[in-house]
């Protein structure tokens, strides 16, 4: 039997085949999917803002940002036997839930986690092999350990898998 | 002493915002029922001060269908309001408004959402006033934005904007009856820490 397993917003989260990562309804949150295709081990990680730059050094806040969430993530996998030279990406999300925003900072923000996410990749060496991201609706994101094939449902636009 | 988040508000604090929904709330009522041209009956709001995954799981989950309307607020009080209709009440206003049968809202039209927005625009304001009057304090809300999405997706835009100030928020549930059907909504208030001492000022409290 495989389980589900949930992470919430700013958490993470990594399994072993046949289990499932699932986190609901992202929306300028981007999730970063990982997959070591030789152990079968997936990780997800859900993130809320680009940088902790201006955060103060509080630990519990670390898988909140882009640049701190994705390599607490790649620790976590590795402990469980996978390897970061083994590793790809799906990411998705990154979404402009309300258009006509004209407060600046609210505007892009999506646009943003979506970029410091790719940054940060870079920097890990791990390379994106899918990704649905920005547009202007919530994503649910189901990630398997098996294949490592990211699912996205969505309200009214359908359903994809990457 | 200055407010950093909603979990330093005390007793008194709280009982002064309960005040504000239940007046605000009852300008809503009101205001839907003039528009509705029909009485609306209205259940004693609720107004918890929540985090923001107690907020999606009281709004049925992350994945519950809502329409919302987002609001910036400027002048004496800064921050950001949404107002969130469940589904049903959604369909009943545009119904009744319109006069007619919407199927789903995967086929919402431009006439469809400016209906919406001006509902919440109105039931906004009816918040707004209650504030503005009581603490007799300036304030401004924008033209509304609309989004129909999951709620998990609508709240993490509020959830990013103040992630650095707090995962708090003030959230107001509304019970309206007309017609024997019961309709709810949600008010989500967010003003700046600062904007919410001015208040409490104007209202004569401590800090």
């Amino acid at each position: 039997m495989s389980q589900v397993v949930t992470v919430g917003i700013s958490d993470l989260n990594a399994v072993k085949a046949p289990d499932v990562l699932v986190t609901y309804a992202l929306g300028s949150c981007v999730g970063i999917c990982l997959y070591d295709p030789s152990m079968k081990i997936a990780g997800l990680s859900h993130i809320m803002l680009p940088s902790s730059v201006q955060m103060s050094a509080d630990k519990s806040q670390a898988m909140k940002f882009a640049d701190t969430a994705i390599e607490i993530l790649v620790h976590r996998m590795e402990k469980m036997g996978a390897h970061i030279f083994r590793m790809k990406a799906k990411i998705a999300g990154g979404a402009q839930m309300f258009s006509g925003v004209n407060n600046s900072s609210l505007a892009n923000i999506g646009q943003r986690n979506v970029i410091a996410v790719k940054q940060e990749l870079l920097r890990l060496h791990i390379p994106i092999i899918a990704e649905d991201t920005g547009k202007n609706y919530g994503r649910t994101l189901y990630f398997g350990a098996d294949d490592g094939s990211m699912r996205i449902k969505s309200v009214n636009r359908g359903e994809w898998v990457w | 002493m200055a407010f950093r988040d909603l979990t330093d508000l005390n007793d008194m604090h709280l009982d002064v915002l309960k005040e504000i929904g239940n007046i605000g709330s009852g300008n809503a009522a009101s205001a839907l029922s003039a528009m509705l041209s029909k009485p609306i009956n209205i259940e004693v709001p609720k107004i918890n001060i929540l985090d923001y995954n107690t907020v999606v799981d009281s709004l049925g989950g992350p994945e519950n269908l809502l329409v919302s309307l987002l609001f910036t607020m400027t002048d004496d009080v800064k921050g950001m309001m949404i107002f969130l209709l469940q589904k049903d009440f959604a369909h009943m206003l545009l119904n009744t408004l319109l006069g007619c049968e919407l199927e789903s809202f995967n086929d919402v039209g431009e006439m469809e959402l400016s209906a919406l927005k001006e509902v919440g625009n109105i039931m906004a304001a009816s918040y707004v006033n209650a504030i503005s009057t009581l603490a007799d304090l300036r304030m401004n809300i924008s033209v509304p934005d609309i989004c129909i999405d999951m709620a998990g997706s609508i709240l993490s835009v509020p959830a990013i904007h103040f992630a650095n100030i707090s995962d708090k928020i003030i959230f107001i549930n509304d019970e309206f009856n007309a017609d024997g059907q019961s309709a709810s909504s949600q008010v989500l208030m967010i003003p700046d820490m600062e904007s919410l001492e001015k208040i409490m000022k104007n209202l004569g409290l401590d800090l």
